[in-house]
């Protein structure tokens, strides 16, 4: 493309700039790296699929041999895993099995949103506000520490049984980790992102809005997955020592009437399913964020 | 602007005669020992349009002026004042790892208030002139060092800033990259009609790129000697005159490394 040039050293100047030209694109082809497609999905299959499957099938044939060979005889202490896929069978044809799991899911995941909401903007108080960090900050990430089975009592004693006691439970469990996870993020941004967002002109709100944020999202995103966990434990721990008809039954409730029945295949049922909505939760929403972001900014190998 | 200790009217009169005046600029910073002076007096003068380097070895307070300069910071006593904001670029490339080389730029421009239906026509320009033109959608982390420091440039370059100052932006880039991107500079500093302030380590580079060479001594930083650079664009940094000229200067720069040793 044709363009004025300046007067001085007129003759050797085309050449030397296609040259330059020249130079710079075969340098740019040398040193950018191919990336590769998505993998295949059988590949996926055997590296991501097949090795958690693998782990089940061993811990559930461990689990049979131990009953099989007779080291441990007494039905009332280790159920076979078929006695507690008759549990899962009999639940699922009387309908209740979803009833359980829906009670807890759904008072975990309102329980965790509104643990998001409280705990993000207190969060950003805590990042940005010397005072409130230095009032609140210690005591915010010493919370994170104290086990949420210890609010139980006094929630019910403020709240009465029932569903807003179940919440405070979860809030005091999971919004330390949010608002921890958002200022360890804030606290991460590097300096130079700073400097460099302050020169183009981002300060203040806008600086917080295109730099700060942006930049503490991998530690926020962190604390979510920390307070998702969080929330779903503190949840359980508030169902099983809490109950009452009125707070119908959440797979907590389901352990918790398990013991009381002496039925061991019971009290393993509900142990299972709340290992498995954890994971799956963590499997189906934080992890593939987690993953989306760190990938967007190089931060892991695309795999 | 912050940094300028002079009055409104003042610097729109210097605004006129040049793109940055320093003027009598002392820093200095406490430390445990007490005050350390790192920039003693300092005046210079960058007329608008022209390149200058700022040359020294460490200790001399190089990236302080500029982040003075910059108005990320403010200096003990004197005045700095600038032809408008000025656009700085970092030995790393400091791009948002976030946001695609493309959008990169895009928000430089949001930020000076270019209208959102402008600013991805303007990109894809910046992006033509730095020779990235297929780089737009691309994340920071797929571009090669040279490439993101072009980014960079181009972000720099949307700020429409009448003064571009640079931060040793090339000291980590392998000597053949640098050298074709010194070429770059050079290019586009002449189509544009930038005022550039350009701090370095590297004699060569120095004299490759200016046209006045500034050398600051160490500790304090003060202005030692500058020197005109006559020597007609495009240049090369392996041309005689260039080798001519860093001898001299490096020598230079040399004995004022050396006095340190004898204290």
């Amino acid at each position: 493309m044709a363009r004025t040039e300046p007067t001085a050293a007129a003759a050797p100047e085309p050449a030397a700039k296609d040259d330059l030209e020249d130079l710079e694109a075969g340098l740019d082809a040398l040193d950018t790296v191919p990336t590769g497609g998505g993998t295949p999905w059988h590949r996926t299959l055997v590296q991501k699929v097949l090795p958690p499957l693998a782990a089940v099938v061993v811990v559930v044939l461990g689990w049979q041999a131990l009953i099989t060979f007779g080291v441990v005889d007494d039905p009332a202490k280790l159920p076979s895993p078929s006695d507690v896929w008759d549990q899962v069978r009999t639940a699922w044809l009387q309908g209740t099995l979803f009833g359980y799991i829906w009670t807890s899911l759904s008072r975990g995941l309102l329980g965790f949103l509104l643990a998001l909401a409280i705990g993000t903007p207190l969060g950003l108080l805590v990042a940005r506000v010397k005072f409130v960090r230095a009032a609140i900050g210690p005591v915010l990430s010493g919370l994170q520490s104290l086990p949420s089975v210890a609010w139980v009592p006094p929630a019910v004693l403020w709240l009465g049984l029932d569903n807003s006691m179940m919440y405070a439970v979860i809030l005091l469990g999971a919004v330390p980790s949010v608002a921890n996870g958002l200022v360890s993020g804030v606290d991460q941004v590097p300096p130079l992102f700073l400097r460099a967002g302050r020169t183009l002109g981002a300060t203040g709100l806008r600086g917080l809005r295109h730099v700060v944020l942006p930049a503490a999202l991998p530690g926020y995103l962190a604390g979510l997955k920390q307070g998702w966990a969080f929330s779903w434990r503190s949840l359980m721990a508030a169902e099983i020592i809490a109950s009452s008809p009125d707070l119908g039954v959440g797979l907590g409730q389901l352990l918790e009437n398990g013991r009381n029945a002496s039925s061991m295949p019971m009290v393993f049922l509900a142990i299972l399913l709340i290992l498995i909505v954890g994971i799956v939760i963590d499997l189906l929403i934080f992890s593939p964020l987690e993953r989306r972001v760190l990938r967007g900014r190089g931060l892991i190998a695309r795999s | 602007m912050a940094t300028t200790l002079a009055t409104a009217a003042d610097s729109a009169v210097q605004a006129a005669t040049s793109a940055a005046r320093i003027e009598h600029v002392t820093k200095s910073f406490a430390t445990p020992a007490g005050s350390q002076i790192v920039l003693d007096d300092i005046s210079l003068d960058v007329a608008p349009g022209e390149f200058v380097t700022l040359l020294g070895a460490s200790g001399c307070g190089k990236s302080t002026l500029l982040n003075l300069v910059a108005g990320l910071d403010h200096p003990t006593s004197g005045s700095i004042a600038t032809d408008g904001r000025p656009a700085l670029m970092f030995q790393e490339h400091a791009l948002f790892p976030w946001l695609t080389a493309g959008k990169n730029i895009e928000l430089a421009l949001k930020l000076r208030g270019v209208p959102r239906r402008d600013r991805r026509e303007r990109a894809e320009e910046l992006l033509e002139l730095v020779r990235l033109r297929g780089a737009y959608g691309k994340r920071v982390h797929e571009l090669s060092g040279g490439m993101r420091q072009r980014v960079a440039m181009a972000r720099a370059l949307a700020q429409d800033a009448r003064l571009l100052l640079m931060d040793e932006p090339f000291a980590a880039l392998d000597a053949i990259t640098r050298d074709v991107l010194h070429g770059e500079l050079t290019r586009i500093w002449r189509e544009t009609n930038l005022s550039v302030l350009f701090v370095t380590h590297n004699v060569r580079e120095a004299v490759r790129l200016a046209e006045r060479v500034v050398l600051l001594s160490s500790r304090p930083g003060r202005v030692a000697r500058e020197w005109r650079v006559g020597i007609p664009q495009p240049r090369r940094i392996e041309d005689a005159d260039v080798a001519e000229l860093s001898l001299e200067i490096t020598d230079q720069l040399r004995g004022e490394i050396r006095r340190h040793g004898k204290d």
